[in-house]
């Protein structure tokens, strides 16, 4: 199985290997006790806190426009920005990174 | 022989129609659990034409809130995103009560004062001002909570962000409350329509005055003044004085109240759980989980109001263009489909910070991560500081429904 290195703000990071299963890539990182993701919603897009940064962009789905529009208040969003309860473990089809920002808010 | 009938006992056996939803009251009372519980099974969405505000849809379920707040585009934030429109002799504009694009290009402008990273730099300060304010607190004799602590730090911490005068930062808390003291959601004559627009001259002034001596400066600065003066978004409001004065307001508002009643409930919750209180003295890492659980079980904002934009079926009901949706925060944060016993006040919850008090959407709170840092750091300070906070009296409460809090709690603390 492939595997996802999740990279936190201060450049410490985990690999951690895909499991099978239809989990957003938000719930599998907090399910591995990864950092830097608050979740506040619980996986609905309507609070963005728990944003990262894919290194891989086209492997996963298009951006909706409800998840567009919590990105967009985020002062931190950058091209490669996604809301990490949007990203379908899935589509992770080969070994692939992604770094979580600062803080969330 | 009987005890005397409680004012809202009907709310579980009058027809809902004939039930006014948001009867500031019941508030006041703290007695408006039953019947949004009734609301959440009996009529989760549910239309209203009694009361001086109706009519309104009533929305109570977590889920269905998530739902509206989703979809801005049916649900506007325009007019007013409280239960009541602005009166035409007061029509402030903030960009809370904005849809998109208005509503991002100026919350984008503020955001940064409020986002994290600045907030690691606002912390130290903020503690030391805490640990003065408690260290002044009168020993072993009753004093108001409310007045001392909650006030006196929420109205410190808005002088912080807009580099108030310091002297003067007594009007900012003045001019917060008078914001949410409107008649028609405190069911109260407080203050008059003349009285409260001369104070939104007294604001205008006050703020343009800042304004002017800020203007080209030179001086780095993360106050909110600055940062409306350097974002090109907003760098002319001046010039649009319903709009300066409203998100003005709106940043007092949501960085006061709130906060405030919060700091007041705390106390509050713990003196009836005191088993809760024991696990954070046990257990100090359990205290950001903690805070989340007070905002949820304050719920310091018990509602906020949308306005559907076209004809629209929603869970089967029929919204006409132009109807009023009230969204029950206070509700959504008691259904127990999506918190498992929601009624308990409960410090360590599986998932604590999947509360309803910062809304959802575009439009959630800007500033929760400042009102959780707050409250984090008063309750670490409070530990360290004192061996019991605790209640004398029933908490004088607010008769407000966009408003949850209070004007009055006597307390007796105790040092180590």
């Amino acid at each position: 199985m492939p595997k996802i290195t999740f990279v936190q703000a201060d450049g410490s990071h985990s690999e951690v290997e895909v499991s099978r299963g239809h989990q957003s890539v938000m719930e599998f990182a907090l399910e591995n006790g990864i950092g830097g993701i608050d979740a506040d919603c619980g996986g609905s897009a309507v609070c963005g806190t728990c944003h990262c940064y894919v290194t891989d962009p086209d492997m996963f789905g298009t951006i909706e426009p409800n998840e567009d529009a919590m990105l967009g208040l985020r002062p931190d969003r950058e091209s490669n920005s996604r809301l990490s309860c949007q990203l379908s473990l899935s589509d992770v089809s080969a070994d692939t990174t992604i770094t979580l920002p600062e803080f969330q808010m | 022989m009987n005890a005397p009938a409680h004012p809202f006992a009907s709310d579980l056996t009058l027809p809902l129609t004939e039930i006014d939803v948001a009867d500031p009251k019941r508030f006041e009372l703290d007695c408006w659990q039953p019947l949004f519980s009734r609301l959440r099974k009996e009529s989760p969405v549910h239309y209203q034409t009694v009361g001086d505000l109706g009519p309104f849809w009533s929305i109570s379920r977590f889920d269905d809130i998530v739902e509206i707040e989703k979809n801005a585009e049916v649900f506007s934030s325009e007019p007013s995103i409280a239960i009541i429109d602005p009166l035409p002799e007061l029509d402030i504009k903030n960009f809370i009560a904005m849809d998109e694009p208005g509503h991002s290009l100026q919350r984008k402008a503020f955001q940064p004062v409020v986002a994290p990273k600045n907030l690691t730099e606002f912390e130290s300060l903020i503690r030391s001002r805490t640990r003065t304010a408690l260290e002044s607190l009168p020993e072993n004799t009753p004093f108001n909570w409310v007045e001392l602590v909650s006030r006196n730090l929420t109205t410190q911490m808005l002088a912080t962000l807009f580099d108030f005068p310091w002297e003067e930062r007594h009007k900012l808390s003045m001019w917060s409350d008078a914001a949410v003291s409107d008649e028609r959601i405190t069911g109260k004559a407080d203050l008059t329509l003349e009285e409260r627009q001369l104070m939104a001259v007294d604001i205008f002034e006050s703020f343009s005055k800042l304004w002017q001596e800020r203007l080209d400066d030179g001086v780095e600065s993360f106050d909110l003044i600055r940062l409306m003066q350097k974002d090109p978004n907003t760098k002319d409001l001046i010039n649009d004085p319903v709009m300066f004065i409203g998100n003005l307001m709106l940043l007092i508002v949501g960085g006061n109240d709130t906060t405030r009643n919060s700091m007041t409930g705390g106390v509050i919750f713990f003196n009836e759980n005191p088993g809760e209180l024991e696990k954070v003295r046990n257990d100090t890492s359990l205290i950001p989980s903690m805070v989340s659980e007070v905002i949820r079980f304050q719920t310091p904002l018990p509602h906020m109001r949308r306005t559907v934009t076209r004809d629209f079926e929603f869970k089967g009901q029929h919204m006409k263009k132009g109807d009023k949706v009230v969204l029950w925060y206070c509700s959504a944060n008691r259904d127990d489909d999506v918190i498992k016993n929601p009624d308990s006040f409960v410090i360590d919850r599986e998932s604590p910070r999947n509360h309803a008090s910062f809304g959802f959407g575009i439009h959630r709170c800007m500033g929760n991560r400042l009102a959780e840092m707050q409250l984090r750091v008063l309750w670490e300070e409070c530990l360290d500081l004192f061996e019991s906070i605790e209640v004398q009296a029933e908490p004088t409460r607010l008769s407000n429904n966009f408003v949850r809090g209070y004007s009055e709690l006597e307390v007796v603390v105790k040092r180590y």
